[in-house]
């Protein structure tokens, strides 16, 4: 079972309030798909300018593995406080922990609410039909 | 394409078990790795891998005129290829672009056996049998009767032979091929071809046969480091041997000289006209564009579409690319000018409206001849 404590899309990023800042990063499921289980598959992670406003949907970065590349879609739109720089040179990070040390961005919502997003259960319904 | 819709192998559940990831190739569900695509690849360079190539076309072309036939409509002089052996060789149109790639067995006088790609089957097979007229051919698919397995690696005369009671595999040379009994089915075609730029063996036997053989590939070859591998890790090793793959280095709008295959075709006035034989000598007198090899320190892998930027100026695109692990950088395929076609020439990759710098060398990046 996925965190409950924040909401999903189904391109497989999560999104987390943390006080009046929306956290950004991508699901275990994500990485597993990227990476096949081997975190030596994934090989970049681009990651926008703090300053950049963005819309929800759109794509922020992107993350490379030696097979594929998948865009970074943001969960709700606003202007991107901080980036965890640490990540494109630790992309193992991801594989270790997507839940928490494996964030990827911190956005200042222009509404912090995250209902329209998937909740835990239908995340869960989704990636396993 | 949904899972439902594509055709699976015999050895389907055998790529399950063993924890591939499957994916769509060319119709078929096919696996793309079992673990580490990185590591698959170094296998292959340094011990022996298992493929399953059953989604591979195979046709059988037979009769008085097969290769008079064969050699209006491919690019190599099949009247030369001598018994039991093989050659490379492009089907093209009167435009001289291809319509797939092969590989031709001279099985006998009368009779050759032609491997295609699995997208391209359909293809092959209608062009050919709509260009027969009244020649004495008999065109047949034996895709769907036979498996076919490739054993690719240094040690993969060693993982083989314990298999083969009735023939010293050193003695089958490359691009050359033998009947012989393997795991106990007589007639097996074992040739000595592969797709990875390493030594190594194709076989051809009945699919029923497949899982059977598999698993007792895999026992038998232990000792020698014989493990599955996947597609992924073929396309990387294919690209570091330079080989051309249907769809990216070649198409209908890539010409075979333009990207570097002059081996596989031949102007001689013995092989008689064939389709795409003047457009493909009007080509060789001036071509504009030449298939390079690119190499990136960047962290970004090369891929098919990518444009390719000198200055200002837009010059070309990615064919494919990969992280190369023999290589230990980035490593892509691509089409540039022929005055930027130098080893050492600087050129940039845009990566949506990113720059990453690449250096054009030679192909191959990697021959086992040449080190």
């Amino acid at each position: 079972m996925r965190p409950d404590d924040r909401r999903y899309l189904d391109s497989h990023e999560w999104a987390k309030l943390d006080g009046d800042l929306i956290v950004v990063g991508i699901t275990d499921f994500a990485v597993e798909e990227l990476s096949n289980g081997n975190e030596g598959d994934l090989v970049y992670c681009d990651l926008p300018d703090v300053g950049r406003v963005i819309e929800q949907g759109e794509t922020f970065g992107e993350i490379e593995s030696v097979k594929a590349v998948s865009d970074l879609n943001a969960p709700v739109g606003g202007e991107i406080v901080e980036i965890n720089s640490e990540i494109e040179e630790h992309l193992e990070t991801l594989s270790q922990d997507p839940w928490k040390k494996g964030w990827l961005i911190k956005i200042k919502p222009v509404d912090k609410s995250l209902e329209h997003l998937l909740d835990s259960a239908a995340y869960e319904a989704n990636i396993t039909s | 394409m949904t899972e439902a819709n594509l055709r699976q192998t015999n050895l389907h559940a055998a790529h399950v078990a063993a924890g591939a990831k499957m994916v769509p190739f060319g119709g078929w569900s096919m696996p793309v790795q079992y673990a580490s695509i990185l590591e698959e690849a170094k296998r292959v360079r340094e011990h022996t891998g298992l493929f399953d190539l059953g989604h591979m076309g195979r046709l059988e072309v037979s009769g008085k005129d097969a290769v008079t036939f064969l050699d209006s409509m491919v690019t190599s002089f099949v009247g030369k290829i001598p018994q039991s052996s093989i050659r490379y060789g492009l089907l093209c149109n009167a435009e001289g672009n291809p319509l797939d790639d092969l590989l031709l067995y001279k099985t006998g006088p009368e009779e050759i056996f032609v491997v295609a790609n699995a997208s391209n089957k359909d293809t092959v097979l209608s062009w050919l049998g709509d260009h027969v007229n009244g020649a004495d051919v008999t065109i047949t698919d034996r895709s769907d009767e036979l498996a076919m397995l490739a054993l690719q690696g240094p040690k993969s005369e060693a993982a083989l032979q314990p298999l083969v009671k009735d023939k010293d595999l050193s003695e089958v040379g490359y691009y050359k091929f033998a009947f012989a009994t393997v795991a106990g089915i007589e007639n097996v075609r074992v040739s000595r071809t592969g797709y990875t730029g390493e030594d190594g063996f194709e076989l051809y036997f009945p699919d029923a046969e497949a899982p059977r053989v598999w698993d007792e590939l895999l026992v038998a070859g232990k000792d020698a480091g014989l493990a599955p591998i996947g597609l992924g890790a073929r396309d990387t090793l294919r690209l570091e041997a330079g080989m051309p793959l249907y769809g990216h280095e070649i198409d209908a709008e890539h010409n075979p000289v333009e990207a570097g295959l002059n081996f596989g075709i031949s102007f001689k006035e013995e092989k008689g006209d064939w389709m795409g034989r003047d457009a493909l000598a009007k080509i060789k007198e001036s071509p504009t564009r030449q298939l390079v090899g690119i190499k990136t320190d960047g962290k970004r892998v090369p891929r098919q579409g990518y444009k390719l930027f000198h200055g200002a100026d837009e010059v070309g695109a990615v064919c494919s690319g990969a992280v190369s692990p023999t290589l230990g950088v980035n490593i892509g395929s691509a089409y540039v000018p022929v005055a930027l076609a130098e080893a050492g020439q600087i050129i940039e990759m845009d990566i949506r409206g990113k720059r990453q710098e690449c250096t054009i060398c030679d192909l191959p990046f990697y021959s086992r001849t040449r080190k």
